[in-house]
This record gives structure tokens, sequence and C-alpha cells, in this order.
């Protein structure tokens, strides 16, 4: 009986070793995991462009695009035209986004409102913004005015939609609650209705981050003597297609920053929320 | 001394803080509510003293949740008369708080400043910090004023609830089936909870409940409701706190069963 005792806690300590040692591969081959697929594509492109499989005048080597980065950024080139479409961006969001938030607010508490404007913005939701391009550069010309006008049109229906779907959305029991306990309507709003809107508000941020750059790219080149999509339009008439392929990972990279970014606001506005909590 | 309050927006809860108002009474004579051609409320007459502690039971539907709801200010009744009496001689309306089923807690708020909420709006930091302390260590749950109701137990949640509505020391305490969400341990704990802040703090207290052992056990006196009228209104004549499994309690409970049962049959 005790030989078989013994037998039995060898056997369990052999698995608990085998266990671990695959544990532990399988953490550090997770993290490469998402970086494999990348590598590898810009790796052979690499090795296309260099054995010369791939033309330059259609695609630049990463290295070129690399080269291009340098030149294009000592030269005070891409920073200006960097700063140039992230402030293009920001003024059309903050325009876009101030006006969908406040009007989805209004429809999302008042009734006599949203009968009044709700038809309407779902009617004009449909239209897509883009085709307003010539519409747009006829009232505005390239100047400022068009890319903002573009840009906040951009934003104004998914920052909305997801407001008034929010407020809405608020639990009915919490805003009895605010009554009862005597809330001025202003505290009820600061207090239950904005915080209670406020996981769907950012939903509706988020989407509209992604028509932000969209839409700016399709504005600047069409209509623009600056920024990304400028220098992009302006690069593809020299055939400079290392500066092409570079404006395409600057708009990459801008993107995913400003999704880092809203995920960060997300996580710290929606701390309270288990599906916030790590 | 007795106010009307029909003609007032009774929604505008006091600034508790400040105006530490006693128990209060309560006088209901003829008092109708119907919905459209549904007529929940036919006539009810019911006197309440201050510092009563009074149990409305029923069947669904049998009109109790519009009662209370009427009581808050929540609902306009159709008919009939509401009046507040403070007991200090205090005019003005008393603080009147409700605990609900749900907890109805804030989820974005602390416990700590879920439980302000009920103390109103304007009132000094410090004064708001003491308050909610105190509250919170009457209830047994100091330790967790910081966190979030997301972490607390279903029995927890709601002792936060009834810490929100003791906070501003209330004339008036409504229970809408306070404690028909939890089970039966907690349940049992509760009310001994709800009991002993009763007698410390000595509110009057209407709890709406579907569960006949709980109104034997918490209240002075126990109304039975039945397609809006008062079917049965039963004195409770037993010290606090009542112990459970008592068989003279258990006989009281018969009867009110009998009476609810009957009247469903009738």
């Amino acid at each position: 009986m005790s030989a078989f005792d013994t037998s039995f806690v060898r056997v369990v300590s052999a698995r608990r070793t085998r266990t671990v040692k695959v544990a532990g591969q399988g953490i550090s081959f997770q993290r490469f995991l998402p970086f494999l697929l990348p590598v590898v594509v810009i790796a052979a492109w690499q090795l296309g462009s260099s054995f010369g499989w791939i033309s330059t005048r259609i695609m630049p080597s990463p290295a070129a695009v690399v080269v291009a980065f340098w030149q294009t950024t000592i030269s005070g080139q891409l920073p200006n035209n960097i700063l140039v479409s992230a402030g293009r961006a920001f003024a059309g969001l903050l325009v876009g986004g101030s006006i969908g938030f406040l009007l989805g607010i209004a429809n999302g508490v008042s009734r006599p409102s949203e009968q009044l404007t709700d038809t309407t913005l779902q009617m004009l939701r449909t239209i897509p913004h883009l085709a307003m391009v010539p519409l747009v550069i006829l009232w505005f010309g390239i100047g400022e005015e068009s890319k903002l006008f573009l840009t906040a049109l951009g934003v104004l229906f998914p920052i909305y939609l997801n407001t008034y779907h929010g407020v809405r959305n608020v639990d009915r029991g919490l805003i009895e609650m605010g009554r009862v306990y005597g809330m001025s309507n202003w505290t009820l709003f600061r207090k239950v209705i904005f915080p209670g809107a406020l996981p769907s508000i950012l939903v509706g941020l988020r989407f509209a981050l992604g028509i932000m750059w969209l839409t700016l790219i399709v504005a600047e080149s069409i209509a623009a003597s600056s920024g990304i999509g400028y220098m992009a339009n302006n690069a593809r008439e020299f055939g400079m297609t290392d500066v092409v392929v570079l404006t395409l990972v600057i708009y990459a990279i801008l993107g995913k920053f400003a999704d880092v970014v809203a995920r960060a606001i997300e996580r710290r506005a929606l701390r309270w929320n288990p599906a916030y909590q790590n | 001394m007795s106010v009307t309050v029909l003609d007032r927006p009774r929604r505008e809860a006091r600034n508790a803080a400040s105006q530490v108002t006693g128990a209060a009474a309560i006088h209901i004579k003829g008092l109708e509510k119907s919905f459209g051609s549904n007529r929940v409320l036919r006539g009810i007459d019911l006197d309440i003293p201050a510092g009563q502690f009074v149990a409305v039971i029923g069947k669904s539907g049998c009109g109790k949740s519009t009662l209370l709801r009427i009581l808050m200010g929540l609902e306009e009744p159709t008919g009939g008369h509401l009046h507040f009496e403070a007991v200090d001689g205090d005019d003005t309306q008393p603080n009147t708080r409700i605990v609900f089923q749900e907890p109805r807690l804030l989820p974005w708020l602390s416990v700590a400043a879920n439980v302000a909420v009920g103390l109103g709006e304007g009132v000094p930091h410090d004064l708001l910090r003491k308050e909610t302390v105190s509250v919170l260590s009457e209830v047994q749950l100091s330790e967790k004023a910081g966190e979030w109701p997301s972490s607390l137990s279903g029995g927890q949640k709601q002792r936060v609830a009834l810490a929100r509505a003791l906070v501003s020391r209330p004339g008036i305490l409504a229970l809408d089936e306070p404690l028909g969400a939890l089970d039966a341990l907690t349940r049992i704990s509760m009310q001994e909870l709800l009991n002993s802040v009763w007698r410390e703090l000595g509110f009057t207290a209407v709890l709406v409940t579907h569960d006949v052992g709980e109104a034997v056990h918490l209240a002075d006196r126990v109304v039975v409701l039945d397609e809006g009228r008062i079917v049965l209104d039963l004195a409770i004549p037993y010290p606090h706190p009542r112990p459970y499994g008592n068989s003279a309690l258990a006989e009281l409970e018969g009867q009110l069963l009998a009476a609810i049962l009957g009247e469903a049959r009738g």
C-alpha cells in the first residue's frame, strides 16, 4: 500500500513541473504573437525590394520610407503638416462633437426638443457626409472652413446618436430615486443622467475619432494646401512613393494614438464599472 | 400644526441635515387613486401616530405600492386627503425618505458619496462627512465607505440604501418591499437592523411587504389591503425586539394569512 502511495506522489510532482514549464513558454510566445505578422510582412517586403522583385515606382522599400521620414522631419515639412492636420482634426471634433453632444442631451431629456429635431437629424444622418465635398468647395473654397465643416459634420452624428441613446437608457429607477431625494434638475443631470449616459457617449467618441481621420484624409487630398493629405497628394504628383507610404504610416499612428487616448479616458471615467476594472 | 400637502410639490425634499425633524403622524382620509378606469385605491382611511411602525400587506395589485408612492409624492391622488403632522410642532412638511425594493445606488459614486445623496444639497462638507461616517457605522458598513457599489453583496447594497435614507434623520421612513430580493438569512439580519434603528431613531415607518412573517415580526400594526380597500387593521401588541418562532406571533400570522387568502377566494 505504501508503494502505491509513493508512485502516486511521484506522478503528481512530475506532472506539476511539466505544466509550469509549458505555461512559462506560453506567456513569452503570447507576448510575441501580435508582432509576428507585421515583422514577417515588412521583412518580406524589404527582401522583395532589395532583390528588385517589387518596382520602387509602385512600392518603395521600407528602408526608403524610413529615409523619407528622416528627410521630411529634418526639413520640418512632416512635423508642420502633422500639426496642421491634428489641429484641423481636433477643431472639427470639438465643434461637431459639442453640437452632437448638446443635441443628444437635449433630445434625451426633452420630448418637445426630440420631436422638433430628431427626425431631421436621422434624415441628414443617412447622407454620406463626403458627398457634400463638391458643395463644400463651392461654399468655402479650399480654406480651413471646408475641412472644419466636413470633419464637424462627420463626427456630429455618432456623438449625437450615442449621447441620445445613452441618456434614454439611464435607469429610470435611479432618476426616480434622485427626484424623491430632492435633487434639482442640474444635480440630477450631473450626478445621475450624465454619468449614466457616459459609457455610451464614449463609444460614440471612439466612432467619431475614426470618422474624423477618414474625413480629414479625403478633405485634405481634394482641397488643401497643407496637412498630411496634401503632402501625400503632392508626393503622388512627383512620383515620390516613399512619401506617400510614409503619410499612410503617419495616419495609422495618429489614428492609433487617438484611440489609445480615448481608451484611457474610458478606463478613467468608467472605473466604477466592473467591465473596466482589470 | 397639521399641514395639507396635496397642493404643494412634495418632491422638494428637505435639506435634512439643517432641519432634523421628529417623527411625524400621517392622517389619510378617503384617499382614492385611479389610473384611467382602473380604481387602484377606493377610499383609504388610515391614521398613523408618530413613531408607529405600520406594515401594509396584500396580494400583488392590491394598491399597497400605490399608497406608498402617494405618501412619497411620486403619485398625485385623485381624491381624498393626506395630512402630515410633526410631533414637535414643526409646521413644515416632515422629512420623508424611502428605501426601494432595489438598492438604486449610483454605481459611479463611492458608498460614502451614495449615502451623502440622502443629505441633499448645500450641506457643508465637514457636516456631510460626519453624518455619513456615523450612519455607515449604524448599518455596520464603515469599512466599505470608499468602495464602489459593484463590489458589495445584495444585502450590503440594501444597507447602504438604508443608510442613505437614514442619514437625514427622517420623520417618516417608507419601505417598499426593501427585503424582497434578499436571501432568507440576509433578510433576517436586515430585519434585526431595521428594528434596532427604528427603536433608536423613533421615526414613523410604513413598510409595504408580501411577507406576513416579516410584517408581524417588525410592525406595531398590520393593515391588510385588498382591491384598494382596507380589509383588516390588526394591532401586534408585543414588545420589541421579538423572538422568531413565537407561538402568539405565529397565531397572528395565521389570522392575517387567512384574511388575505379569504378575500382572494371571495
